[in-house]
């Protein structure tokens, strides 16, 4: 992402070619000039003007001889947003005018200023990279990145080699470091490369992995790259195999017929029994969790044989990456339908089979695809009641068996527009 | 990797197994005892495995006197590796070898969990196929129960084999209190601050399997191993704990038709 050969290098693009940051796009300068688009960012960060000065490479004075050294400035800079949440923003608030105080008292600038204001730029571009990578111009140049695997892939070997999406589990900063979001199998991982360690995850926030993958339907997110598997260089070019060998794979020889398995190549599954839907919930069957399901799950073995659920180092996990061969079994309105008009014909008199429940507060959806053009502001979000109703008391169906509940999470982000599901757009 | 050969010459001191897992790649093995190494009882079928067996064997064991040319100790060289390695695979699973993987489980030799919400649990190495050559070794994560690719590229080109499809399921049958808890806790995708349809759907069934599954568990008297489950909310469930101690043998540990891999 180095286009400056000619002109001297901009903050931005040193930021960005720093080690460590290769997972940032470069915000563009008509992004951070558009004041709509910083609008309560200048509460939330020290010394905000001479920040966006930086930014921007708007030199105030002629103090350009100090050179900086980031990486400390980052850890100090952690280290004071860790107290609380909630002071957070009182504490910036607090700090800024402090800040802008000292500044008019003292105009000259001195190095200690400089350095916090350099961990104040790079908080401020964090902050705005988070909104950047939601706007169309962001998600276009992270889309990039994302098809040159800036960001790697998903380490889960039933991915096989799916590419993660960079994302935070928080929007407040300082909360936690980056993380990876894999679309095969809808979980998070750790970066393996410990330099992304420091890197914030609320300058990617939570927001951005599943609207990336709302935004471009049509991207393929299985894995496609050949895991490194016939790799095994090392080793003698010995080619002769003989069935009856070691004790061990003979008791399990049943099992591998032809040696070298490139563990791309799934268990061949039976198709569905019903046609399946060209989308389900608002997704293409084939883009929904690819890497779960049938053939894609650690099936633990003793000697060939399988460990059962019933011992006690049974497996207990399986759920987790378990996936309906039919798609159908996800479309919780039609099934809901179904039920209703099984109890219906069934029993008449006892119909009151539903809680009317809180739960409904903790099933806060968003449906169906995000039109490229979509403006993601959460205001022109539409509320339909409806779905919600429908969808909360599906749930209750499912759950009649189990009286365990969710823990209701709070809202990371945005408000719960009185517990009820929402459609962004065209959604279903 | 290194080349052996180099400085082998000298005497019998620099032992070859010592080179071998100290070598860089190679830390995922232990040292195969000399003892196991000698009795020709557990090298049972592995001559025809691995090319100029004998001699690969006597370089294993430090017994290797022959002059050869750098192209045949290359070559003698390269068995040695495999055979050090089909050895380990049976090694491992032996009492001795289990202890001796355990501590290096431990000390978090084989790395910790990717995934977020496993919080840096340890890995085990293991094998997807018992025959060699057939995949690379991988990591296994006992708190989610799923297998990784390695980090680092110098473990990539292991064979899997070398470690087997059994071992890491044995080491936790052998020392079940390592076994960690499971969680249910899990990432779930928002969009300012909204689940997304579909994985939630998604999600929602696999909960209900997850469900399921405890109920067969209770219904078994079994616990179901999750963190903050297992206490205080049922009251069979401490009943049930000293009864449990008679089902752990071997045999429970299979499904019901001892149904061998298809
Ligand atoms: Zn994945
Ligand atoms: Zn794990």
């Amino acid at each position: 992402m180095s286009s400056s050969s000619q002109a001297p290098e901009s903050w931005i693009s040193a930021f960005c070619s720093l080690v460590g940051h290769e997972y940032f796009a470069e915000v563009s300068e008509d992004f951070i000039e558009d004041d709509f688009n910083l609008t309560g960012l200048q509460s939330q960060v020290p010394m905000y003007k001479e920040a966006l000065e930086m930014i921007l490479d708007v030199e105030p004075e002629d103090a350009t001889d100090e050179e900086e050294e980031e990486e400390e400035e980052e850890e100090e800079d952690e280290d004071e947003m860790h107290d609380g949440q909630d002071g957070v923003r009182t504490g910036y608030r607090r700090s800024a005018e402090a800040a802008a105080a000292a500044a008019e008292r003292s105009h000259l600038r001195m190095a200690s200023d400089l350095s916090m204001i350099e961990s104040s730029a790079e908080m401020l571009y964090g902050l705005i990279h988070q909104r950047f990578i939601t706007s169309r111009p962001g998600i276009q140049q992270m889309a990039e990145k994302y098809e040159l695997g800036h960001f790697g892939h998903c380490p889960r070997v039933f991915c096989h080699g799916a590419k993660v999406l960079p994302v935070g589990c928080s929007d407040i900063p300082g909360t936690e470091t980056v993380k990876l979001f894999c679309p095969s199998c809808l979980d998070v991982y750790s970066p393996p490369n410990s330099r992304f360690q420091t890197v914030d995850g609320a300058f990617f926030g939570t927001t951005f992995g599943c609207l990336f993958f709302m935004t471009f339907p049509e991207l393929d997110v299985g894995g496609t790259k050949a895991s490194p598997e016939p790799n095994l260089s090392a080793t003698l070019p010995n080619n002769t195999k003989d069935p009856r060998s070691s004790l061990s794979s003979s008791l399990t020889s049943q099992q591998q017929n032809p040696p070298p398995v490139p563990s791309s190549s799934k268990t061949p599954i039976p198709p569905p029994p019903t046609p399946q839907p060209s989308s389900i919930n608002g997704v293409a069957p084939k883009n929904l969790a690819p890497g779960l399901g049938l053939g894609n799950i650690y099936e633990p073995r003793i000697y060939g044989f399988r460990v059962a659920e019933v011992a006690k180092t049974g497996p207990r996990m399986k759920w987790l990456r378990q996936r309906p061969t039919d798609v159908n079994e996800l479309d919780e309105c039609t099934i809901f339908d179904e039920t209703q008009a099984l109890m219906r014909t069934t029993d008449a008199g006892e119909g009151a089979g539903f809680p009317d429940s809180e739960m409904i507060d903790e099933n806060a959806e968003v449906q169906g695809n995000v039109g490229e053009d979509q403006d993601m502001d959460a205001s022109e979000q539409q509320v339909d009641a409806a779905t919600g109703e429908t969808i909360a008391q599906m749930r209750d169906v499912a759950r009649r068996k189990s009286n365990r509940r969710r823990p209701a999470n709070g809202l990371v982000n945005g408000e719960s527009h009185g517990g009820t599901a929402v459609r962004v757009g065209d959604g279903g | 990797m290194d080349d052996y050969a180099s400085d082998t010459d000298s005497d019998y001191t620099s032992y070859w197994r010592d080179w071998f897992i100290s070598s860089r790649g190679n830390e995922y093995f232990c040292e195969i005892d000399e003892d196991y190494l000698t009795d020709r009882f557990n090298l049972t079928g592995l001559n025809t495995e691995v090319h100029y067996y004998q001699y690969a064997l006597d370089l294993v064991t430090d017994v290797f006197d022959m002059e050869v040319d750098d192209n045949m100790r290359e070559q003698i060289e390269n068995s040695a590796r495999q055979l050090y390695g089909l050895v380990h695979a049976r090694y491992i699973v032996t009492t001795r070898g289990l202890a001796k993987m355990m501590e290096k489980y431990k000390q978090g030799v084989f790395g910790k969990c990717p995934r977020v919400i496993c919080e840096s649990q340890h890995l085990l190495p293991m094998g997807q196929h018992d025959i060699a050559k057939s995949s690379n070794v991988k990591l296994y994560c006992a708190r989610c129960e799923d297998i990784y690719n390695p980090k680092s590229s110098r473990h990539n080109t292991i064979d899997g084999a070398f470690f087997g499809t059994s071992f890491h399921n044995i080491l936790f049958q052998v020392y079940p209190t390592l076994l960690p808890k499971k969680t249910q806790r899990r990432y779930e995708p928002r969009i300012y601050g909204f689940r997304v349809h579909a994985s939630a759907a998604l999600m929602r069934w696999q909960e209900e399997r997850r469900e399921e599954m405890k109920d067969r568990l209770r219904i078994q008297n079994m616990e179901t191993g999750f963190e903050d489950e297992d206490e205080g909310d049922d009251d069979i469930e401490s009943e049930e704990d000293e009864e449990d101690e008679g089902r752990d043998g071997i045999d429970d540990m299979f499904e019901g038709r001892m149904q061998p891999v298809q």
